[in-house]
């Protein structure tokens, strides 16, 4: 198999990984703090 | 460290902080991971795949020192009962067990074409697997102990914590101790085996995914914070 086949699929699974988490930590971040300043 | 023990002072450094950490981060990322799939040659025994060392890296020591901070946070707040200690443990795991699971994940896509092998129950690779377990038994511990009302700060969690840290050094010196098809010590305080021309953009993906995990560290921080700001307000309108 092609070296680069490798390499993209590396890095496409720490682009998801890290992507994920970002996404779901701002959006329970920014609705935790909505509901806070909401009291 | 005492400073920061009010969440109010936090929170007034942590709200600026998170987007600078997060955007800084990703640009070290983007122009490192960048530099290092075009600029850098090719390896010339590994060829391209010595490219996936610049997220691998970076992945297996944010893994190792997330836990770290798990420990040092478990301390202060057996020790010195820091209030934000025990948030601060919690905010990492998720992060840390996602970059120990990313380390495994690159290195055995690595190691098929380097090994011929997807798998090997080495040294490195077992010890590497029994902390994204550790991780795993953290969250589900920090999880339990925030449904029973003790915001997910009981000291069970923060001695798990202490005792898993046990695990670092084992994962650091298993190339040394044990045969394993993983590469002994690459990188040590006394310099590097790696050719220079390879070596520079791993301290800007190093930095970058740093940068970042700070960032998700405090996001999930601020989550965990103002959740219990709002459990602590239901509890007191229960009570009347």
């Amino acid at each position: 198999m092609n070296q680069w086949a490798f390499v993209i699929a590396a890095y496409a699974v720490t682009a998801l990984g890290t992507g994920l988490v970002s996404l779901m930590s701002w959006r329970a971040m920014r609705r935790a703090e909505a509901a806070a300043e909401a009291l | 460290m005492h400073r920061f023990a009010n969440p109010a002072r936090f929170l007034k450094i942590a709200r600026p902080l998170t987007p600078w950490l997060f955007w800084s981060g990703l640009a070290l990322i983007l122009v490192g991971a960048g530099c290092g799939l075009f600029v850098t040659p090719a390896d010339y025994l590994q060829g391209d795949t010595v490219r996936i060392l610049y997220i691998h890296v970076p992945a297996a020591w944010l893994g190792m020192g997330g836990w770290t901070g798990i420990a040092v946070a478990g301390l202060m707040q057996l020790v010195w009962r820091h209030p934000l200690a025990a948030v601060a443990g919690r905010a990492i795991a998720a992060p840390g067990a996602l970059f120990t699971a990313i380390c495994l994940a690159t290195g055995s896509i690595w190691g098929r074409p380097t090994w011929g092998t997807w798998w090997e129950w080495d040294g490195r690779m077992t010890s590497m697997l029994v902390l994204l377990f550790l991780y795993l038994g953290y969250i589900a511990l920090a999880n339990a102990s925030a449904r029973d009302g003790q915001g997910g700060s009981s000291s069970v969690t923060a001695i798990f914590g202490l005792v898993g840290a046990v695990n670092i050094p084992i994962i650091n010196r298993s190339v040394v101790w044990w045969n394993s098809l993983h590469q002994g010590p690459s990188i040590t305080l006394r310099g590097s085996s790696i050719e220079p021309a390879l070596l520079w953009p791993l301290g800007l993906t190093l930095l970058g995914f740093s940068l970042w995990f700070g960032a998700i560290v405090l996001m999930r921080m601020r989550t965990i914070l103002a959740q219990n700001k709002v459990e602590a307000r239901m509890q007191r309108l229960a009570r009347g």
